[in-house]
């Protein structure tokens, strides 16, 4: 079972990386997901987070306890939600937006610079979709053919190509990270 | 003598009645079997399939209409006739849909839908029997008691505003305005047969005597007395604008047709709207889906 | 009862990744609803929306009425007029209805609602999460009568729950309840929809005899009377007034007495037909834990650890939550050393435990007052306590 936290500004999306994830993760792999959200008003402008619960089973509790994988696109989501993370965790950053303190434990810690990513590509609100082709990459946990089937109908039709492409661009820039993180070892 | 020889002392709306439930419980002088008696008489003459007209009614002395008529009919709660109505009118759109309920019922616990059908141009019938006071209870004041007028909640008289109904009606969309008294029994008649006759929200105040109730209470006599002051106050105004119709105690009574146009109805709305938004996905409701 | 075949046009076949709101109005889609009148209020509103958008495609009719209370009414209308129909609401809208859902029992009129709750009293917690309004489910509007109602604990039964209210309805001519909460109706998790063919709906029960000879409130062999709709020629009456066989009002003790325990037998007389239970390693245990809808899943943390604690422990999942399964519940408090019965309120169904075992197992009440599910920590304290 793997639990996993997507968190940042209303706004940015956040409630989207969830769904994308855990339909991929459900429709395309074989795998039972359940995405739940904060609602309220903290999802609004505030800390807002959407989390993935994710196993080979029938998922019974549905909620987060201690996440193994962190997204944080914000810095008040990663104030509020880093301490939970696990000591063994994977902790997934904008780099821009976030500034994390040194990690704690065996914490494996990535960066992006989403926001600037998507910026570039002509769009700041496709960050997210940057950061999860980030995630994919990183943490391998989808294929990014599943990602990319479960956009229709997420992602508004006439952005699909736009958002693909920032999907991309962040699988791509996570390839490299691994990448470069294997030749380290 | 036998039975069949008696058949002309049959009353010719007694088909339209469920006799089985009469005698009814309308006090003597009360005004609410003369509207139903107009009512009876509208459908006798129009040409309609009785079988698709169907009848609601709310809570009150109005609101036991539907019990004694020989149509599908619904006796429901007070103040959700007319939601009843739109729900029974959408399901089954060839219905002909008549609101057969007193004052207190459509314009004051159920004032919310008599506005919100008539914006929406539901195309229902609404007769609404206003004896100025809640009779079933006990005589109690109503949204439309007029000022000064004595009611067992108003024991030092009212001293509130109260609705005119024709004025509400309009002002919320309804496309047929109409307001006769218990006099006016032809005229009644004739309002429920065009109303029959078009489409749209149409609503028709019969104003009756309670005399049980507000007539004793406030000392105006029987029956006969109040049918008089109809007769010597009321006058008969079509078109006039509905701003000036406020009853005052005793006052005049200014009757007639107010307002009668056509609007396309809540399903033609839906329909059109939905045709030109959905293409070729949108099959038509209400057409062959009954 | 004729049980017939879900019309592939409502039927939204495929595996989908859904939340429980969405579900309930595929669920209501695929029972072949094509009323909806309803009035927006959180954490509910997404299953209206679904409707707005779908029905207009599968030749039904969406609605939004100007509150709860023309809502429901607009439901019975509708279903007299011959439609099946839903409508969804939460607790300040489900007070509102309240009214008429006694006139859909005394009409004997199918409906099926669903209720996202949240948490109450008053206002409460629009966003967050309760079981609080399972008591005013069973009894919230005035007057003795029975209704059914179930509560999911995901957005597959959301689906699946739906249409089986819409069949318990049909068969049983009462309104029917979704009780769900607003962490189900906001979990999104992947939907199962099967092909129409395998969706078995219950038709309406129509009267097919002589046109005189309609009576409304007959009853049937299986105590259920024969339906009509309105413009086919019967000109019947229908009251919320007590009423004889004939639909007409009859204001007395007698006839009361015979109306009210139609009503009332109608459900009850056929409780073992209607309640359904999930129960999982019952024979053996000490404790057996009583649970519904999200509850139900946080359970399971609770159980796994008072497992691997040794204690001997079995659940109870009350998928039909009214009627109550008290002949069950009787039979196995001979049996055990104590229920618990953790629910996001301040003790409601554990009071229809409490009756039933009627003093020879305790209930463990579990509280919770809402806004949040329970921490598993409290329910397997709660087992600790009644392994004792």
């Amino acid at each position: 079972m793997t639990e996993i936290q997507f968190s940042g500004f209303g706004g940015q999306g956040i409630i989207r990386l969830g769904l994308i994830s855990g339909k991929a993760l459900s429709l395309y792999a074989k795998k039972h997901a359940t995405m739940t959200q904060s609602f309220g008003p903290e999802a609004r402008g505030s800390a807002c987070s959407s989390q993935v619960v994710v196993s080979e089973d029938r998922v019974l509790y549905p909620y987060v306890s201690m996440p193994e994988i962190l997204v944080s696109m914000s810095q008040e989501a990663y104030d509020k939600y880093e301490p939970e993370l696990r000591e063994d965790g994977i902790l997934i950053i904008d780099k821009d937006l976030v500034k994390a303190r040194p990690a704690r434990g065996k914490i494996r810690t990535y960066e992006i610079p989403s926001t600037r990513f998507a910026e570039e590509l002509g769009n700041r609100i496709t960050a997210n979709l940057v950061m999860l082709g980030f995630f994919t990459a990183i943490t391998q946990i989808v294929s990014p053919e599943a990602m990319k089937k479960a956009l229709p109908g997420l992602v508004p039709g006439r952005f699909l190509d736009l958002n693909i492409k920032a999907f991309d661009k962040g699988y791509n820039y996570g390839k490299k990270t691994k990448d470069e993180e294997k030749k380290q070892k | 003598m036998k039975k069949e020889d008696r058949l002309e002392e049959k009353n010719p709306i007694e088909s339209l009645l469920r006799m089985d439930r009469i005698p009814h419980i309308w006090c003597p002088g009360c005004g609410i079997g003369t509207v139903v008696t107009s009512f009876a008489e509208a459908l006798h003459k129009s040409e309609l399939d009785l079988d698709k007209v169907a009848i609601v009614s709310g809570i009150g002395c109005t609101g036991r209409v539907a019990g004694y008529v020989k149509l599908d009919s619904f006796h429901t709660t007070h103040g959700r006739a007319i939601p009843f109505a739109t729900g029974l009118k959408l399901a089954h759109p060839e219905l002909k849909v008549v609101v057969f309920s007193g004052d207190g019922d459509i314009a004051g616990i159920g004032g919310n839908h008599l506005i919100h059908a008539a914006r929406r141009n539901m195309d229902i019938m609404v007769i609404c029997v206003n004896n100025f006071n809640y009779a079933m209870t006990g005589g109690q004041v109503a949204a439309t008691t007029p000022k000064d007028a004595n009611a067992s909640t108003a024991p030092y008289g009212n001293f509130e505003y109260s609705f005119s109904l024709p004025y509400l009606a309009e002002a919320a969309g309804a496309t047929y305005v109409a307001r006769w008294t218990a006099l006016h029994l032809r005229r009644v008649t004739k309002s429920i047969q065009e109303a029959f006759n078009r489409r749209g929200f149409s609503f028709i105040e019969v104003i009756t005597p309670c005399v049980t109730l507000y007539a004793r209470r406030n000392r105006l006599g029987d029956g006969l007395n109040l049918l008089k002051y109809y007769y010597e106050k009321s006058e008969i105004q079509h078109g006039a604008d509905t701003r000036t119709l406020d009853i005052s105690y005793q006052g005049k009574l200014i009757v007639g047709k107010f307002v009668d146009k056509e609007k396309p109805t809540f399903l033609d709305c839906m329909n059109e709207h939905l045709a030109k938004v959905l293409g070729e996905k949108y099959q038509l409701y209400g057409e062959n889906n009954d | 009862m004729k049980k017939i075949k879900a019309d592939p046009k409502g039927v939204l076949t495929g595996a989908h990744y859904l939340d429980g709101d969405h579900s309930l109005a595929e669920g209501g889609l695929a029972a072949g609803c094509r009323f909806f009148a309803g009035y927006p209020i959180t954490p509910s509103t997404e299953t209206a929306e679904r409707f707005s958008e779908r029905i207009p495609k599968v030749g039904g009719i969406f609605i939004q009425m100007e509150d709860e209370l023309a809502s429901i009414a607009a439901l019975i209308g509708a279903v007299w007029g011959g439609k099946k129909a839903m409508t969804v609401t939460s607790g300040p809208g489900f007070s509102l209805m309240m009214e008429n859902i006694g006139l859909a029992c005394m009409m004997e009129t199918p409906i099926v609602i669903a209720n996202v709750q949240r948490g109450g009293p008053s206002t409460g917690l629009p966003t967050l999460t309760g079981q609080q309004d399972m008591m005013q489910a069973k009894w919230g509007s005035h007057g003795d009568y029975e209704i059914i109602a179930l509560s999911p604990d995901s957005p597959q039964e959301c689906f699946d729950l739906t249409i089986e209210a819409f069949n318990l309805s049909e068969t049983y001519r009462v309104p029917t309840f979704v009780m769900t909460d607003e962490c189900v109706g906001h979990m999104h998790e992947k939907v199962v929809i099967p092909p129409a063919e395998e969706i078995e709906l219950v038709e309406r029960k129509w009267y097919t005899g002589p046109k005189d000879k309609y009576l409304p409130y007959k009853p049937d062999k299986d105590m259920i009377p024969f339906m009509v709709k309105a413009g086919d020629g019967y000109r019947f009456h229908t009251t919320g007034l007590t009423r004889d066989e004939r639909g007409y009002p009859v204001i007395n003790a007698e006839c009361q007495d015979v109306c009210v325990h139609h009503l009332v037998d109608k459900i009850n007389k056929n409780a073992d037909k209607i309640i359904k239970l999930e129960e999982q390693e019952i024979d053996n245990a000490e404790v057996i834990v009583i649970s519904y809808g999200i509850t139900s899943r946080v359970t399971t943390r609770a159980v796994e650890q008072a497992r691997k604690a040794g204690i001997k422990i079995g659940t109870i999942r009350l998928i039909t939550v009214w009627p109550f399964p008290e002949k069950r519940i009787k039979e196995l408090a001979k049996k055990v050393k104590a229920f618990v019965v953790p629910e996001i309120n301040c003790g409601q169904v554990v009071l229809e435990v409490e009756r039933c075992a009627a003093g020879q197992a305790p209930a463990i009440h579990v509280p919770h007052c809402g806004g949040w599910v329970h921490d598993p920590d409290d329910i397997f304290k709660a087992i600790k306590e009644a392994a004792k």
